[in-house]
């Protein structure tokens, strides 16, 4: 992270411990932060940047937050919006951990199911189960198929 | 534990072998008494005469008993229970439950906290396999199931018996003949699953175009819901209505199919001529429950 952006605008702190997640999927920077449950009123340090240009990807956001590591669940709903993400754990202001995404094989608790007549859309003690196919998400229960928008069903 | 939740569970051989069984409980070839033991559960949170009924004279010719609750009982037992719990405690009472609910995959979830085998009475707009395994088993009575030409007309947009019966049949090498009003085509997704699954499926604009192609023609429900008035639905209807002057050229074994009630679908005309084998088709749902029902407490 460079202290003195080279045109001479935007400063972003480093961290000193907790997370970058590089690579996102240009444009999904938001729903990440929204999966985290990262609001306006959030206190840690945040940084968060948008359509950078990325040797990789030509564009990709950024999302740095101070003081948090994130869950398994978190990670499987990123994987979801960004499958090329990396996180990066931040310790002592250096990266000791780097480590991709991947979308595990059932999504359980992560994507809610359009079907409205859909029992796990009630009151009853159960998670939302999704297989990931390549056609996209199955409930196991209801059987629908969700193709697109996967990002406004995450829960 | 063997519970029944939906047809997609199963493969082949477990078709067959549940039709083999059904044909020996049809022709008595099985012990009278064989579940006296046995006390099962029909819940039925949502109402039906025809399944319920069937389930019961089932398990009664096996010799077993049956308690129940219908829907207007069902809702007051629950008052604001859930249906995990209500199974758990329905299990500790019982070999086997039968279950009928409104919400899609309740048979699933009530499979996950059953201590005893469910076996999925129609949940919503989902599943109902027991139908499919009668319409099966219906079809399997006149002729092999392999490579015959099957039209599913009607609702096939919301009618779960014609989703599951379609999948079904995708394991039988069959082709399957979709007429359907527009709005009320199968979904996208329905017919890519079968198609993934091998079968081929051919849209057809009206029933005329289709039925000399066919050995079974099986005609679903259109509700009136599903229509913005009446006159478009009366519109409809009665150009998707089967009467016996479409049967010029038609095949001799054909087979007219329906799960039951029909509201206008099929003419009653239909009834005095060769083709019409709904009646027997319900009848073989006491053969076909008997089998499951054996199959999941012996
Ligand atoms: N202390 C820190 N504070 C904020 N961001 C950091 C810090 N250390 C590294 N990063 C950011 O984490 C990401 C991964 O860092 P690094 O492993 O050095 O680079 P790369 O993955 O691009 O080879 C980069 O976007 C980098 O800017
Ligand atoms: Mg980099
Ligand atoms: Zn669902």
């Amino acid at each position: 992270m460079t202290r003195k952006d080279p045109s001479g605008g935007l400063i972003i702190s480093p961290i000193r411990n907790g997370t970058v997640i590089d690579h996102i999927t240009a444009g999904e920077a938001l729903n990440v932060l929204r999966i985290l449950g990262i609001t306006g009123s959030t206190r840690e340090c945040l940084s968060i940047a948008t359509n950078v240009r990325s040797k990789r990807m030509g564009r990709k956001d950024v999302v740095k937050i101070e003081n948090r590591e994130l869950r398994t669940e978190e990670v499987d709903r990123i994987a979801l919006l960004a499958p090329q993400a990396k996180i990066n754990i931040i310790r002592d202001y250096r990266v000791v951990e780097k480590k991709g995404v991947e979308i595990p094989e059932i999504l359980k608790g992560v994507v809610r199911c359009p079907n409205p007549g859909c029992i796990t859309n009630t009151n009853e003690p159960v998670e939302s189960t999704f297989e990931v196919l390549p056609k996209g998400l199955h409930c196991l229960y209801c059987d629908w198929l969700v193709k697109d928008d996967i990002a406004n069903h995450i829960i | 534990m063997y519970h029944i939740i939906s047809i997609r569970d199963f493969e082949r051989s477990d078709l067959d072998y549940l039709l083999d069984r059904a044909g020996e409980f049809d022709t008595g070839k099985y012990r009278p008494q064989a579940l006296d033991d046995k006390l099962v559960a029909l819940l039925f949170f949502e109402p039906s005469t025809r399944t319920r009924m069937s389930f019961a004279t089932a398990m009664a010719r096996l010799g077993g008993r049956s308690i129940g609750v219908d829907s207007v009982e069902a809702s007051s037992i629950v008052k604001g229970e859930t249906l995990a719990d209500t199974i758990r405690v329905v299990s500790s009472y019982v070999d086997a439950i039968v279950l009928r609910h409104p919400k899609e995959g309740a048979a699933r979830l009530a499979s996950e906290f059953a201590s005893v085998p469910v076996i999925n009475a129609g949940d919503g707009a989902g599943q109902h396999p027991s139908q499919t395994l009668l319409d099966l088993y219906t079809i399997r009575q006149s002729m092999p199931i392999d490579g015959t030409d099957v039209g599913l007309l009607g609702d096939l947009r919301y009618g779960r018996t014609a989703h599951s019966l379609a999948l079904a049949l995708s394991l039988y090498g069959v082709t399957l003949h979709t007429i359907a009003p527009g709005g009320l085509e199968m979904p996208a997704n329905i017919t890519l699953e079968l198609r993934e699954r091998g079968m081929e499926v051919i849209e057809h604009a009206n029933v005329e175009e289709a039925i000399r192609e066919l050995d079974v023609l099986y005609v679903t429900r259109i509700q009136r819901e599903r229509f913005p008035d009446s006159a478009s639905y009366y519109n409809v209807a009665s150009s998707y209505r089967i009467t016996p002057d479409l049967f010029a050229g038609v095949r001799d074994h054909l087979m007219i199919l329906h799960p039951l009630p029909r509201a206008g679908e099929i003419d009653p005309a239909v009834d005095q001529t060769p083709y019409a084998r709904y009646f027997e088709q319900a009848r073989n749902g006491v053969p076909v429950r008997m089998a499951l029902l054996h199959e999941v407490m012996k």
